[in-house]
């Protein structure tokens, strides 16, 4: 079994998996349940200063299904805690004491002045809880109050905000940044240049998940109105990863330590983040689908991957990253065909229709239900591969340097040749 | 030439390749996509109705979600951890009455999540790269005998060997396995199945087999208690239960289980003599079992009579329901009254029942069916138990983790009173009874 132990920022926690600020954390009572069964650490629901906030009194999730009602996506306009401040400061202080082997961290979101974050920082760092995580996320009813989300798309508030805790606490720092933005660079350059010590993303993306096509509302409704809510779950994965990697890859960020959230549901899923340059991940929705018994899949299966590479746990942390590149660096070389196993073709033919009518009409069609890829047009796209129905049916095969590509009638080259190099490329600067 | 309407008992009545297919796998094992399908259904439900009606209790909901997470192999582990003949069992298990019939997807859509098959791909694919994902603990210097190599003893053994200690096991038959080995449907386990799991488990390491060693015959309890530190007794149930019928001992009257143990030592199974007019006396697992492969080897009828109702037969509807596929005719509340012949069976008498004063009669109605062979499977009862062991309705009485009336004597299985008589209600208790020995011998 592989070590899983994990460290962030100095923080121990018996595994990487973190429960993130969110319902799972809430209260002691869901935190306990949560180290019972095995999760390394919790980002606690974020914290904000008394008068607590409320919370609507009907629905606060919309979903996104797949056939089987198998949960893909979720929706909430939940709040931060709507619970008193020193109830939260005081359930932190023994969990803390009662779990010291696992990490604890506080997310805080107080209105955008110095005075504020000075006020409850002491109040967090007296419950011995190991960091504080700023929740510059929330993309509703706290980001029309000038918090959330409306404080982390603006990169110069981040940095202010981020400055004011370095100076007001001993207590490492994390920034949690929002995707509801254009370039994610951004702000967490400006979280690292505010003296943060680490950056954790994403938090949920703005979304209506549905609409009631009966009473005209977007889901989920309160009498009869909806409002955009915060979309999180398996769909928001593909997001957050090139968030992670993008700013595990920028010169100016490169290095900071970044807790991954988005989507996490199985062992693959944190695999993955780890090795586009996470250093641990959060989870939220896969646990309010499921469970907290979801930490034995979790913890067993990325073992398990480890061993079976014989990798460690920080061989794989940012493994993938140095292969995170620029479109215009990837080899123009690599040229490759579409192949269909006949064996394994069911011939239901929605390679031809995709490629025939969507793409490049290189599959051709027999009369008996022959499928078969014509090398002179196609062009490698991977469309019929994503579409075909039986895995590993349609794969990619490379063309061997030296032989022709049909479909250009050019002998494919050995050496790596891309887009900076190109004749067609106007500020292309090595010469044919 | 030889064909179903041959007359007699004879061999060969269908064509070679006919009986290869016959007794294949009955499921075959899912092809990966398969499974990922049959996993999805799964809704890793909380606190899930399945694991409970599991007798070894297997983490069903955590295995199926590691084979959706793509990994096979941790499911494999999942359920070893728990069940160490989870290989055999999800092969063997009637899942319709167990973790299949409470799956919430059962009651909602009459469709379960396949837990069997899907247990059985995990399985496989951990087995097949010869993983053995436990390792022995330091020695303890204690030994332990176990008496019988079946499922009891088995998981017994390997839960103990395990722990460290030094295990030694007593069977009388020639192979391991107990009725994996002997009695379980050949189309349940094929391709000697049954030994590979046998190798599997002793690839723990401190396991001597010790073969054709009978207790009763070639040893003794009182010696074995002198040897070793702790006894577990898994010897299953030997005896027959007989027919009492007049003409009961005529040729061609046979028990079944010593027919399907021969057929299951068969290699070549068109050598293996079967009837054209089969009839099994019985209502369990046993008379389909010989029943079904009856039909399979080519007897033109076969027909399985049972004196109560269909509802009282302890195979399962899923068990009766196959029976019925193959070809077996099913006559329920009929007893057998005189067995007719000339030195050799030819027909058998029934009459049907009725519940009188003093519990189930024969009535005056009666009929007649031809047989050329006759199967008792009217049950199995223990046989040459230790004198100085308490019995309790015939079987050995035990604790719930296996302690018997003797100081350091466990027992679990057939042999033992509680639970069904199911290969993975053995695994259970000779597992529990590895647990509670291994305390005692520590503490
Ligand atoms: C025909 C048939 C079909 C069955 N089908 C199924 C099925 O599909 N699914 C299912 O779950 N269950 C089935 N069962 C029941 C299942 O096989 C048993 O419940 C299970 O094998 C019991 O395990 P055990 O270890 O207690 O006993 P056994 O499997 O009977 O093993 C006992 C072992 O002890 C040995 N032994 C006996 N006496 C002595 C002695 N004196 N000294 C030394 N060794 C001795 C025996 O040779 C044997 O190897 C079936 C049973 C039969 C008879
Ligand atoms: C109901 C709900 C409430 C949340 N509340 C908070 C919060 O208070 N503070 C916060 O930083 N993030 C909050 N989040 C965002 C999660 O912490 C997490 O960033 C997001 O859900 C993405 O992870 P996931 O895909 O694993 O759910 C909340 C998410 C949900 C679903
Ligand atoms: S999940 Fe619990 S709190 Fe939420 S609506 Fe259902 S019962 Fe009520
Ligand atoms: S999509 Fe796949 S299975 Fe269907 S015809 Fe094309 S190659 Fe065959
Ligand atoms: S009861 Fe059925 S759906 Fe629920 S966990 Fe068990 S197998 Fe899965």
């Amino acid at each position: 079994m592989a070590d899983l132990r994990s460290e962030f920022l100095g923080v121990k926690s018996p595994n990487p998996f973190w429960l993130a600020s969110a319902p799972p954390t809430d209260k002691e009572y869901n935190v306990v349940r949560a180290f019972k069964a095995g999760w390394g650490g919790v980002v606690w629901k974020t914290l904000g200063l008394d008068p607590h906030v409320v919370n609507v009194n009907g629905p606060r999730y919309g979903a996104i299904w797949g056939a089987d009602r198998r949960l893909l996506g979720l929706n909430n306009i939940e709040l931060i805690t709507d619970r008193p401040l020193d109830v939260n400061l005081r359930e932190i202080k023994k969990v803390k004491r009662d779990w010291p082997d696992r990490a604890m961290i506080v997310s805080l979101m107080v209105p955008c002045d110095e005075e504020s974050w000075k006020t409850i920082l002491p109040m967090v760092e007296d419950t011995g809880a190991d960091a504080v995580e700023l929740n510059f996320g929330c993309p509703h009813g706290m980001s029309e109050r000038g918090m959330g989300s409306a404080v982390g798309q603006v990169p110069e508030y981040i940095e202010m905000v981020a400055r004011w805790c370095k100076a007001h606490t001993r207590m490492p720092v994390i920034v949690k940044l929002t995707p509801n933005i254009a370039d994610i660079r951004h702000p967490a350059r400006a979280a690292k240049a505010g003296g943060a010590d680490a950056v954790s993303l994403i938090n949920t993306i703005n979304s209506i998940t549905s609409v009631d096509l009966d009473n005209f509302s977007p889901e989920p409704m309160i009498d009869g109105k909806g409002t955009h809510g915060g979309y999180c779950g398996p769909a928001v994965r593909p997001i957050a990863l090139n968030m992670v990697a993008e700013i595990a890859r920028d010169p100016e960020t490169h290095g900071l330590p970044i807790s991954g959230i988005g989507g996490v549901t199985t062992w693959r899923d944190a695999a993955e983040f780890l090795a586009l340059g996470a250093q641990n991940v959060q989870v939220c929705t896969a646990a309010m689908t499921y469970g907290f018994g979801i930490i034995k899949e979790l913890t067993a299966g990325l073992s398990l991957y480890l061993d079976q590479k014989g990798m460690t746990l920080s061989d794989l942390q940012g493994r993938a990253v140095p292969n995170v590149t620029d479109w215009q660096h990837l080899n123009l070389n690599y040229v490759t065909k579409a192949r269909i196993d006949q064996d394994l073709c069911i011939k239901c033919g929605r390679c031809f229709a995709a490629c025939e009518d969507t793409s490049h009409q290189a599959i051709s069609m027999s009369p008996e239900r022959v499928f078969e890829v014509i090398d002179a047009e196609c062009v490698a796209c991977n469309l019929c591969v994503n579409v075909c129905p039986v895995e590993n049916c349609i794969t990619m095969e490379r063309l061997p340097a030296g032989t022709v590509d049909e479909r250009t009638g050019e002998v494919v080259r050995d050496e790596h040749g891309d887009w900076t190099q190109h004749p067609n490329n106007p500020m292309a600067s090595a010469a044919e | 030439m030889t064909s179903m309407t041959t007359p007699g008992i004879v061999p060969g009545r269908l064509q070679a390749d006919d009986y290869a297919r016959n007794f294949d796998d009955l499921y075959p094992d899912f092809e990966p996509h398969e499974a990922m399908v049959a996993a999805d259904r799964c809704y890793f439900c909380h606190d899930a109705p399945c694991i409970t009606a599991c007798p070894t209790e297997i983490d069903i909901p955590l295995f199926i979600r590691q084979i959706q997470a793509g990994q096979p192999e941790a499911a494999g582990k999942t359920i070893f951890d728990q069940n160490i003949l989870g290989g055999m069992c999800a092969r063997v298990c009637p899942t319709e009455t167990l973790c299949e019939g409470a799956c919430v997807r059962e009651m909602a859509e009459g469709q379960p999540v396949e837990i069997g098959r899907l247990q059985r791909y995990a399985t496989d694919t951990l087995m097949a790269k010869g993983i053995h994902p436990y390792e022995r603990a330091a020695p303890t210097g204690r030994r332990v005998a176990v008496v019988g190599a079946g499922p009891a003893g088995l998981a017994c053994a390997h839960g103990l060997a395990r722990h460290g200690h030094d295990v030694v096991m007593f069977e009388a038959r020639p192979r391991p396995g107990g009725l994996n080995e002997y009695g379980i449907a050949a189309y349940k386990t094929p391709h000697g199945f049954a030994q590979d799991e046998v190798e599997w488990i002793l690839q723990i390491g401190g396991i001597t087999l010790r073969h054709g060693m009978a207790l009763g015959r070639d040893i003794t309890l009182e010696a074995l208690r002198e040897e070793f530190d702790a006894v577990f007794l898994g010897m299953g149930l030997a005896g027959v239960n007989a027919l009492g019928t007049e003409g009961d001992d005529r040729e061609g009257v046979r028990d079944a289980v010593e027919f399907i143990a021969e057929l299951r030592q068969t290699q070549d199974l068109s050598t293996l003599p079967v009837g054209r007019h089969v009839v099994v006396i019985g209502g369990g697992m046993t008379a389909v079992d010989a029943a079904v492969q009856s039909r399979l080897l080519g007897a033109e009828h076969v027909t399985m009579v049972y004196r109560r109702g269909r509802e009282s037969m302890s195979a399962s509807d899923y068990e009766l329901n196959h029976a019925a596929t193959e070809g077996v005719r099913i006559i329920t509340d009929a007893m057998p009254v005189a067995v007719h012949g000339n030195g050799a069976v030819r027909e058998v008498e029934f009459a049907y029942t009725r519940q009188g004063p003093n519990g189930l009669e024969p009535t005056d109605d009666t009929f007649r069916l031809p047989a050329d062979q006759l199967f008792r499977a009217i049950g199995q009862r223990l046989d040459g138990a230790p004198e100085e062991l308490e019995l309790e309705r015939g079987k050995i009485a035990v604790s719930d983790t296996g302690r018997t009336s003797l100081r350091r004597v466990w027992a679990g299985g057939d042999c033992t009173g509680g639970g069904e008589d199911l290969t993975v209600t053995a695994v259970a208790q000779g597992r529990d009874a590895a647990a509670d020995i291994h305390t005692q011998l520590m503490g």
